[in-house]
């Protein structure tokens, strides 16, 4: 070594001194840090070299401490990645479930927020219930909630939404209950189309669609027209949404009349939550109808045959009453303007001995006295095939074309799932006539006293007195009703005994339904 | 006074030794002349009188270290003057005074022609290193002007005959 120093003593020597100079050199010279960017601040020259000399060991140093790192870390050091790959695996599903489940909260809020807002509106007692299963049938369109006696269900309840009327209270036991929908083919309700102000009757079919009957071809229906509960059926509460007309077409079985297929305002495929309507003694739900007038004023200005004179009234007591005049108006209000006519509900008419006929009307008394004629359906089935016939319509009032309709209404509504209407067969029992085809809005505690001296009261009605004279008339009383009036909630319009005789039965009526 | 400063061994050559008073005052004197008489006289900045000291005092002592020392002193002191980072000129002169008192070693630079040669040559390296380090190191922008720095090389090489001459009368022999 100190040979070596002795050596090449100048030369190291020189470059001492050199690098002495080059680094005093450099602590001077200012230079930008980086050439590509002259702009950048400068820097002594000699930290420029320091950093572009420790810059790469620095980073080599780095790197390598990351490789060594990140190869521990990564291929090593994973005792316990696969358990904590298991934990984080069960979080990800419980969150997933968790979502799921806050999302379905989310939407249930905003349907039971629904409810509440529609049951706050909703002048009745209504009863929320949540659909816990269905029929699992093609055929039998009916499900299941989770509400039964001890929640206070009867039969005959109806079942709406806030949308509209989803179908009726079948079967009630302990903490559940069966639903008939209205698209099952032995539903029915009463409507009323919100624009034409013509009532029909609501059918389901056999292949779950809707179809509202009895509205005679010369009707003007546009698709499109909204269709609500009329009320009639002492089912549904009036006013209640039911769809909307999505087709008009005439009846291939009978030209006259139009076939009319509704679309339901609920989507009966998916119900989740419903409300049941335990008690209907306000009139619900003002949305259906915007304007205060009764659909059954209405109807009731439509009819030429009414008369508003009540001259007639004396002479037409004992007369046989034409049933036109009370069947089609059934659920069209008259204002009790005849003394004796007694309490008339809102949505009665006149007795029928007040009424004038309709022209070349027939007398009651010139016609074969009803117990005398052929069921309305055994007429029908005498003209057409029984495979023609309508299915699931109360044969009684088919005949009775504006006429009866309300009456059909509630056979329909009150039918039993077998569709077995009772209207047709008349029966001399002095019952009324097919409580729906008259009146249907007869509640069990009316029905019973049968006197025309203890007429029931009803709402908004000025209690007259009835006079004797318009006691049941034996056409009235030749048929059976036609199903037993539900006691359920039907609290509408109440007819008065004195009403429910005159009101003579469809199948009398003149205005019969052609036979094909 | 027969104390004589030595900055040099002994070499088989002759070796020169200068007092301390020449050995200061002439490289002092040498940097004056450049710093001054330049600002009087324009004509003066031709030549490069600390870099012709420089080679003077390393050829006659004839050893390196010396030399490189002799000229890294007289070149920071020419840097000193200057508005340029210090140590252009002394890394030069430094490089210079090493190559030069290499050279004393085995050429004989009495003669005047090997003088002029010398200067010549030297001024030429001094230049280009000097070129180096402004443009390497301190990244100046600096004309390399060759036509220009070959004059002055000639000039210096002409001046250094007539100055070695000069200044051989204050060497001492050891």
């Amino acid at each position: 070594m100190e040979n070596f120093f002795s050596r090449y003593k100048n030369p190291l020597v020189l470059m001492a001194v050199l690098f002495i100079q080059v680094i005093a050199l450099a602590t001077q010279v200012k230079r930008a840090a980086n050439p590509k960017a002259p702009s950048a601040a400068e820097a002594p020259l000699i930290r420029v070299w320091a950093v572009t000399v420790t810059a790469p060991v620095e980073r080599a140093f780095v790197s390598t401490g990351h490789f060594f790192r990140n190869t521990w870390h990564n291929y090593i050091d994973l005792h316990n990645v696969r358990k904590q790959n298991l934990e984080l695996q069960d979080e990800l599903a419980r969150l997933k479930l968790e979502q799921t489940r806050l999302k379905e909260d989310a939407w249930q809020a905003q349907r039971l927020q629904k409810l509440l807002d529609f049951k706050q509106h909703y002048v009745g007692d209504v009863l929320p219930a949540q659909v816990i299963g269905t029929s699992g049938s093609e055929h039998s369109r009916l499900i299941y909630i989770d509400r039964g006696s001890h929640a206070g269900l009867r039969p005959d309840m109806a079942v709406i939404t806030p949308d509209g009327i989803v179908g009726k209270v079948k079967d009630v036991t302990a903490f559940s209950s069966s639903v008939l929908m209205i698209n099952d083919r032995e539903s029915g309700a009463g409507v009323i189309l919100e624009k034409s102000r013509r009532q029909g009757v609501l059918r389901g079919t056999a292949a779950g669609e809707l179809n509202l009957s009895d509205i005679m071809s010369d009707e003007n229906i546009e698709a499109g027209e909204r269709v609500v509960t009329s009320g009639g059926d002492r089912i549904y509460p009036k006013g209640l949404a039911v769809g909307t007309v999505s087709n008009v077409a005439p009846d291939r079985e009978d030209r006259s009349f139009l076939d009319i297929k509704i679309k339901p305002a609920v989507d009966l495929n998916r119900l989740e939550e419903v409300l049941v309507v335990t008690s209907a003694e306000q009139v619900p739900f003002p949305v259906t109808e915007p304007a205060p007038q009764r659909a059954a004023d209405i109807l009731a200005e439509r009819l030429p045959s009414v008369p508003k004179s009540d001259a007639k009234t004396g002479a037409n007591a004992g007369k046989p009453v034409p049933a036109a005049n009370t069947a089609p108006t059934a659920g069209a209000p008259k204002k009790p303007e005849a003394a004796g006519s007694g309490p008339v509900a809102p949505g009665q008419k006149k007795p029928a001995a007040e009424q004038k006929p309709v022209a070349e009307q027939k007398p009651v008394a010139e016609q074969k006295p009803v117990a005398e004629q052929k069921p309305v359906a055994e007429q029908k089935q005498e003209t057409r095939p029984p495979g023609e016939q309508k299915k699931g319509v109360a044969p009684a009032s088919a005949p009775a074309v504006k006429a009866g309709t309300a009456g059909q209404v509630a056979g329909a509504a009150n039918q039993g799932p077998t569709g077995n209407s009772a209207v047709a067969k008349p029966k001399p029992a002095a019952t009324p006539p097919a409580a729906g085809n008259v009146q249907p809005a007869v509640s069990p505690a009316a029905q019973k006293p049968r006197s025309a001296a203890a007429p029931p009261v009803v709402e908004g009605a000025q209690p007259t007195p009835t006079p004797v004279s318009q006691k049941p008339k034996p056409a009235a009383q030749t048929k059976k009703p036609a199903a037993q009036p539900s006691p359920g909630p039907a609290t509408v319009p109440q007819p008065t005994e004195a009403a429910k005789p005159e009101s003579a039965p469809p199948a009398a009526t003149p205005t019969v339904r052609p036979p094909q | 006074m027969n104390a004589m400063v030595s900055l040099t061994s002994r070499e088989e050559v002759d070796v020169h030794h200068f007092s301390w008073p020449v050995s200061l005052g002439i490289p002092a004197l040498a940097i004056f002349i450049q710093i001054y008489l330049t600002q009087k006289i324009h004509f003066l900045q031709i030549f490069d009188m600390p870099l012709l000291v420089t080679i003077f005092f390393a050829v006659a002592r004839r050893r390196p270290i010396p030399g490189m020392i002799t000229g890294a002193l007289i070149g920071t002191g020419q840097d000193v003057f200057t508005h340029l980072p210090i140590g252009l000129y002394g890394i030069a002169n430094t490089i210079i005074g090493y190559l030069a008192s290499s050279l004393g070693v085995k050429l004989d630079v009495d003669n005047p022609g090997s003088r002029f040669l010398m200067t010549f040559g030297f001024f030429l390296v001094h230049h280009l290193t000097y070129m180096i380090i402004v443009l390497g190191l301190v990244g100046a922008s600096q004309p390399w002007e060759w036509g220009h720095t070959l004059v002055r090389a000639l000039a210096n090489a002409f001046l250094s005959v007539v100055l070695f001459a000069g200044l051989d009368k204050f060497k001492q022999r050891m």
